[in-house]
């Protein structure tokens, strides 16, 4: 199994006259093709590791490979442009632009990164849209959908590019049972059915069930993974 | 449309409110900006076409600027030279061998050029009297080089060169000493000469001083009555291009010695006093812009502020900084531009209000319209100064947007 994320005694302390540690020297390697979930209770620095492995955030110390690259060194724009090729995110919160529809929202990573005309680029946003049963609503704003709904969307914007992988911090954490066990299956189908690489903060155990692996983390620290 | 300008489009329609205000600010001051402005070179052009058409563009006086030096001070430059009891030569007034002179000036190329005498001379009618500037004039020449023919009500100013007793005068005047047509006048001369003279002729330029207190006589007429033959104290100049006098002022003063002086020259403190009134006309209006694109400011800040969870999406979603950047700079030129548009219709429209106000100037006999000047240079002059203080004042807060840290939105969490 090839490996596509790497990190490597990766701290971020936020700095300030209490300097906070929120994720502590964490080590790990993830392949191709693996649905991994991070569990750990509230505040122990699930958020914060994914957002370095995401590279949103920058780690104080330790590196970051994504696809053999080492990340350590990369400016903000370039962060920003890795982001954008190979990474995918999906939110607790929606995190939808209210103003644009289902299909324009799906969209704008494409639109951004621009290597589809445009005509493509719809094509493709209604594909996903449709793989995950929003052909109905492709035209709607984000305040016409439910939470589920809302969560599919986020998903196949996050499949845009075609991502290498799949970042999603408790994508169920607001959801009913029925979306969540919606949203859990469309994730794990990615995974077995697509390949693609899936790192998932849940604390729903149901939903932890799905994943090949479970990374679990105290105050920071990785205390198991397996 | 690109898509950062389509979010600008959202960001600006989801605060409808401040975006109206702060496009009305603009427009506003796009508007006065070209109201006044239209006002400003609409006066200063008129002014400087009466000017030129009006007045002469060169007048040779018989003056000279710096009296001659006696020779022992040009013989010994840089030397410590006393002189006492030094007396001026006494000079009869008047340009001497002003024939040639002018013969001279008018082998130059685009010049027209007639001589005047003029001098104070009475006019009495019906035991009433008068004092008045006469003017000697050659009427074919003083045809080439002013406008006094389109000012002539009555008669013609060719009956003065057919009639050598003939003298035009201003309608004012005749009002006043109850001269018609035909009528005889005594002209008497400080110099004790009396004649009598017909009224051939009157002229009407709105401007109650000359109007009441010039008149017009043969130049040979006006030499004898003055006792100076073959004199002249004027000459005066037009020019094909009134801008070229400067020059050619400086060029004919070295010829021929006596003061020449442009029209420039001669309203230099008018022309500061234009400057001037520029300069504080055009900062106030600019200062309506500038205060203008405060609102543009506080829209920006607002929507930046608002939309802070947008900018973590963007970012994380692989949106640079200076795209991000780019939507909120979107934002502050799309007002500007709309509010320029807006404004611009809203400036001809005071424009043309203004245009057709009536206004009675002291010293004028008519209402005239307010001069109004349409030209393009000044809507674009506003317009650009209005996107351009729009771009300045979207600025700030794009920068700010651009710089926001997805992270610590995330981190918030709640939508
Ligand atoms: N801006 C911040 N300032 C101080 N502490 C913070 C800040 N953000 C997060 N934390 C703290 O860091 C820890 C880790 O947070 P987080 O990664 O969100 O945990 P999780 O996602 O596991 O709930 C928590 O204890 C939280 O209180
Ligand atoms: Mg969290």
């Amino acid at each position: 199994m090839s490996e596509v994320l790497r990190a490597e005694a990766v701290t971020r302390v936020l700095p300030g006259p209490l300097p906070v540690t929120l994720v502590r020297d964490a080590t790990l390697s993830i392949g191709r093709g693996e649905f991994v979930c991070i569990q750990g209770p509230s505040g122990s620095g699930k958020s914060s590791l994914l957002y370095l492995l995401g590279l949103l955030d920058v780690p104080t110390s330790g590196k970051i490979w994504l696809d053999a690259v080492d990340t350590s060194g990369f400016g903000e724009d370039e962060l920003a442009q890795v982001r954008l090729e190979k990474l995918g995110f999906v939110f607790q919160f929606h995190f939808l632009l209210a103003e644009f529809t289902a299909l324009e929202n799906v969209m704008l990573p494409m639109t951004r990164l621009g290597r589809l005309p445009a005509a493509e680029q719809r094509a493709r946003a209604k594909m996903l849209l449709a793989d995950l049963g929003m052909g109905e609503h492709l035209d709607k704003r984000p305040d016409q959908l439910s939470g589920g709904q809302r969560q599919r969307v986020a998903i196949a914007r996050a499949m845009a590019n075609e991502p290498l992988v799949i970042l999603a911090d408790e994508p169920t954490g607001n959801l009913d049972t029925t979306s969540s066990a919606n949203v859990k299956q469309i994730m794990s189908e990615m995974v077995h059915g697509r390949n693609k690489t899936i790192i998932a903060v849940t604390h729903d155990p149901e939903f932890a069930r799905a994943g090949d692996r479970i990374i679990r983390i105290v105050d920071g620290r990785i205390v198991s993974d397996g | 449309m690109t898509l950062e300008l389509r979010i600008a489009l959202t960001h600006l329609t989801s605060r409808k409110r401040q975006t109206v205000m702060s496009l009305l600010g603009i427009a506003l001051g796009v508007a006065f900006f070209m109201a006044v402005s239209s006002l400003m070179r609409g006066s200063e052009r008129d002014f400087i076409k009466r000017l030129i058409d009006s007045a002469p563009h060169i007048t040779i006086s018989d003056e000279v600027r710096s009296p001659p030096q006696p020779p022992v001070v040009s013989f010994y430059p840089g030397g410590a030279v006393a002189l006492r009891g030094l007396k001026p030569r006494t000079e009869t007034r008047g340009i001497r061998g002003y024939k040639q002179k002018l013969a001279w000036i008018a082998a130059q190329r685009g010049v027209r050029v007639a001589p005047v005498l003029s001098g104070q001379a009475i006019l009495t009618f019906a035991g009433k009297e008068q004092g008045i500037t006469l003017n000697g004039i050659v009427p074919q020449l003083m045809q080439g080089v002013s406008d006094i023919d389109e000012k002539i009500v009555a008669g013609s100013l060719d009956a003065v060169a057919s009639n050598p007793n003939g003298i035009i005068i201003g309608r004012g005047l005749a009002r006043k000493l109850y001269l018609d047509m035909g009528d005889n006048v005594t002209v008497s001369s400080p110099i004790g000469q009396v004649r009598s003279m017909k009224i051939v002729g009157l002229f009407e330029t709105g401007t109650t001083a000359i109007d009441e207190g010039h008149g017009y006589v043969l130049l040979k007429r006006a030499q004898a009555l003055f006792g100076r033959m073959d004199r002249a104290n004027r000459l005066v100049i037009q020019l094909d291009d009134p801008y070229a006098a400067p020059q050619l002022a400086a060029a004919i003063e070295a010829r021929i010695g006596y003061r020449s002086e442009s029209w420039q020259e001669a309203s230099q403190n008018l022309m500061s006093v234009l400057l001037i009134r520029n300069i504080i006309m055009y900062s106030v209006v600019s200062a309506i812009l500038v205060v203008a694109s405060f609102g543009i400011f506080n829209v920006i800040s607002t929507v930046v502020m608002e939309k802070q969870r947008d900018v973590a999406i963007l970012k994380s979603i692989g949106f640079h900084a200076r795209d991000v950047q780019r939507i909120f700079l979107a934002e502050g030129v799309l007002i500007g531009a709309v509010g320029s548009m807006l404004g611009v219709g809203l400036g001809y429209g005071l424009i043309a209000i203004l245009g057709v106000v009536k206004i009675q100037p002291p010293g004028m006999t008519d209402a005239i319209n307010l001069p109004v000047y349409w030209g393009l240079d000044q809507l674009a002059l506003a317009a650009l100064f209005a996107v351009g203080s729009a771009t300045i004042a979207a600025y700030l807060p794009a920068r700010k947007a651009g710089r926001v840290y997805p992270v610590d939105i995330l981190r918030g969490g709640m939508a």
